[in-house]
């Protein structure tokens, strides 16, 4: 069951297009990774989602309902861009931006002592915004965001401005959030988050969406067959073992330790790759490289750029 | 709806609960009270007197030159260089040399150790041109009677002729005035808070909030009640002003001034050293001047001119305050909307301008086009109202104001709702022109 989905947006500026026949799919109490280089049109999209803006084509639900004014209330939103009244106080400013999201004043209240007392930020309530130091500014933007209790919790880079402690604080929120039922679609540029949090992601390049699914098998359908060999015994023998099935990339030793980095050609396993080796060396483990988020964007993204520039010169 | 009134009420209060509205709201009655009383209070202070010693050698005016209160003219047989060099051993303030041949030179000259002030040398100046246009006619032959008789005060009374035949007699100095006034408020009001509309705009945007507010309500819905919220700001201000100085005024008048050095000091205030001025007031009799109060009140039409100046004030804020509010958007800072501003300024400032054009010539083809004009009609058409405004005139007026308003609204609705979410991008008028076009 999906909690939101957008169905070929497409979204233009004079002569610029930002969002090009774009789709996604976000399931109910997952994380949903929303990825892409700077410029790529996810902001574009976000506000679309938000109902900033609206798109020149295309078509969003929420909960199988079209999208409209009445979802506001049921998602959260915390802007890359984000900021608050710098001369009002804490409280009176986090109880006027939820009661806009449609909490009455009591609701509001109680829902705050819950949270400010979570946070240990209680004292904080008369002091204006000005006087916080950034990280704090960065927790109180982060309740507001989330003390409507919304079903669809939109997080654009929320861990900048946080230190290591705090960034830790609001990701166990996250994922306490997600336990709860709530949905998430998180944009970032941090890769080691997306690996650690999401359950799905979509990639967005230059406007079109160019990959999407779970983060398990888009890993899986990346992998390259590349395993690691740690061995001791003699390199040459084992060089000697390999066969053209298989292709030597690297190869390291530390102290009596080696290791050989092996990528399986034609469909190999690493079963018929250790049948060669184990007669000539002593093998200690074997392990499959798995390429990393990170390695995918980039692969992806600039995969995209060769595409484009031979795309030029044809 | 709901959330127009949250956002309606925050602007507000965030605004009147600020130190600086409670120190402009009491500090200004204050200012204008103790301008309104300093004024009296100089009058009262008697002038240091002035001792004018007088060397004429024409010898036209020797103990000719009455004194006044705070001027005594002495006559000196010595020449001009003597008193010079004896000027410091005197308490002489001023050396008034009259040359022989005054007559056809035409000229005088005034020697001082301190600068006399300006009333003194317009008294002097006053006193010897009458002594000499005097001399001139006697020695022409025309004695002081015949020269009274001679001198002529017109009265000149004002009648309309309506086409259905009726004549109406208007002396409507006073409230010309009031107009005038009205309209200069609704220019300053404007100007004042329409700034802070975009002063607000720019906040929200460079404070980086915009976007979590319009998350929540339509950014439509936010510049409204904005510019909504910051009326209610000036109208409570306003209405302090106006309600401490009048409480402020009376308290004070009362405490300051007993009967007697009250009608002393309004007489002061009437007076000046200028001899004409003083006869103006002189020539009044008592029954004059209660016809002057009560054509006050005969004369102002109170109930046209309260409402038209409610009305043009509160829709000419509202018509420029959406327009702040565009040009709040499209910048980053304040120090960017130097460029956008000319549209808002220049019909604002043209208005002003020609608000006094329009009062001396009320009825001409320029009063009517600036007072139909949305842009300018909120202080034209004030001006024009006290010289009776035709009601088709005014209705159009008024229709075209709220017209204006509505059309220029939803042009800065498109304008803003594309520029508040424009960081860090210098825009031209040609991107607020494309802005127009995108879809929301």
């Amino acid at each position: 069951m999906y909690i939101f989905t957008a169905e070929n947006i497409i979204k233009k500026y004079d002569n610029y297009i930002a969002l090009n026949e774009v789709s996604i799919h976000v399931q109910r109490g997952s994380i949903f990774g929303l990825l892409g280089p700077n410029g790529a049109g996810k902001t574009s999209l976000i506000r679309i989602i938000n109902q900033i803006t609206g798109p020149d084509k295309g078509e969003m639900f929420f909960n199988g309902e079209k999208l409209g004014l009445k979802h506001i209330e049921r998602i959260g939103y915390l802007p890359e861009e984000r900021g608050l009244y710098k001369k009002m106080e804490v409280g009176e400013q986090v109880l006027y931006l939820a009661r806009l999201k449609g909490l009455s004043r009591k609701e509001a209240i109680s829902k705050l002592k819950y949270w400010f007392e979570k946070f240990e930020i209680t004292g904080w309530w008369n002091k204006k915004i000005e006087e916080l130091s950034k990280g704090m500014q960065q927790k109180v933007q982060f309740i507001v965001t989330i003390l409507h209790q919304p079903e669809l919790l939109i997080l654009d880079e929320p861990f900048s401005g946080f230190d290591p402690i705090n960034a830790n604080l609001i990701k166990n929120e996250i994922l306490e959030l997600k336990k709860q039922g709530t949905s998430i679609i998180f944009s970032t540029h941090n890769m080691a988050s997306v690996e650690e949090l999401c359950d799905d992601i979509a990639l967005i390049n230059k406007s079109k969406k160019i990959l999407e699914g779970s983060v398990k098998e888009i890993k899986k359908e990346f992998s390259t067959n590349t395993y690691k060999v740690e061995f001791t015994g003699n390199i040459v023998s084992f060089t000697n073992a390999l066969w053209t099935s298989c292709q030597l990339i690297e190869q390291y030793s530390e102290g009596n330790v080696n290791y050989a980095i092996v990528k399986l050609l034609h469909q190999t396993n690493p079963n018929q790759l250790l049948q060669h080796i184990i007669p000539h060396v002593n093998v200690n483990g074997l392990q499959e490289i798995v390429p990393s988020m990170n390695d995918i964007f980039i692969a992806k993204v600039s995969n995209e750029k060769i595409a484009t520039v031979e795309g030029l010169t044809e | 709806m709901k959330k127009i009134l949250l956002i309606i009420q925050r602007e507000y209060l965030s605004r009147v609960k600020k130190k600086s509205f409670v120190v402009m709201t009491i500090l200004g009655p204050i200012l204008m009270i103790g301008l309104i009383f300093a004024q009296f209070w100089i009058k009262m202070i008697p002038e240091e007197k002035q001792k004018i010693l007088v060397v004429d050698e024409s010898k036209l005016f020797t103990n000719k030159l009455e004194n006044s209160s705070n001027s005594t003219f002495t006559f000196s047989n010595n020449s001009l260089i003597d008193e010079q060099n004896n000027f410091f051993k005197t308490d002489y303030n001023v050396i008034l040399y009259i040359p022989a041949n005054i007559i056809d030179s035409q000229k005088i000259q005034i020697f001082y150790k301190k600068q006399p002030g300006l009333s003194l040398q317009d008294y002097i100046s006053t006193v010897i041109e009458k002594k000499l246009e005097d001399m001139k006619l006697i020695a022409s032959g025309i004695n002081a009677n015949q020269l009274k008789s001679i001198k002529t005060k017109l009265n000149v009374t004002n009648t309309k002729i309506e086409k259905n035949g009726i004549f109406e007699t208007k002396d409507n100095e006073v409230s010309m005035i009031l107009g005038f006034l009205a309209g200069i408020l609704i220019y300053f009001f404007i100007f004042l808070y329409g700034a802070q509309v975009m002063r607000g705009v720019i906040e929200e945007k460079t404070s980086r909030i915009i976007e979590v507010i319009i998350s929540s309500v339509k950014p439509f819905e936010l510049m409204m009640g904005k510019i909504i919220g910051i009326a209610m700001v000036g109208l409570t201000q306003f209405l302090l002003w106006i309600i401490l100085s009048a409480v402020g005024t009376t308290l004070v008048g009362n405490a300051l001034m007993k009967d007697d050095l009250k009608i002393e000091a309004v007489e002061q205030t009437y007076k000046s050293n200028v001899p004409q001025q003083k006869d103006v007031f002189k020539e009044l009799d008592s029954q004059q001047k209660t016809e002057i109060i009560n054509s006050f009140f005969e004369q102002v039409n109170f109930p046209v001119m309260i409402g038209s100046f409610l009305f043009y004030f509160l829709f000419g804020y509202l018509l420029y305050g959406a327009l702040f509010a565009a040009v709040g958007s499209a910048v980053d800072s304040e120090a960017d909307t130097q460029q956008f501003m000319l549209p808002i300024t220049v019909p604002l400032i043209l208005a002003f301008v020609f608000s006094q054009n329009v009062m001396t010539n009320p009825e001409s083809a320029l009063a009517f086009w600036l007072s139909i004009f949305p842009l300018t009609s909120p202080v034209i058409m004030m001006v024009r109202i006290p010289f009776g405004v035709p009601y088709f005139d005014l209705f159009l007026s008024m229709f075209l104001l709220v017209a204006g308003f509505i059309g220029v609204t939803w042009l800065s609705g498109k304008i803003y709702r594309t520029g508040i979410l424009m960081y860090g991008k210098k825009n031209s008028y040609k991107e607020l022109w494309k802005w127009l076009f995108y879809r929301a």
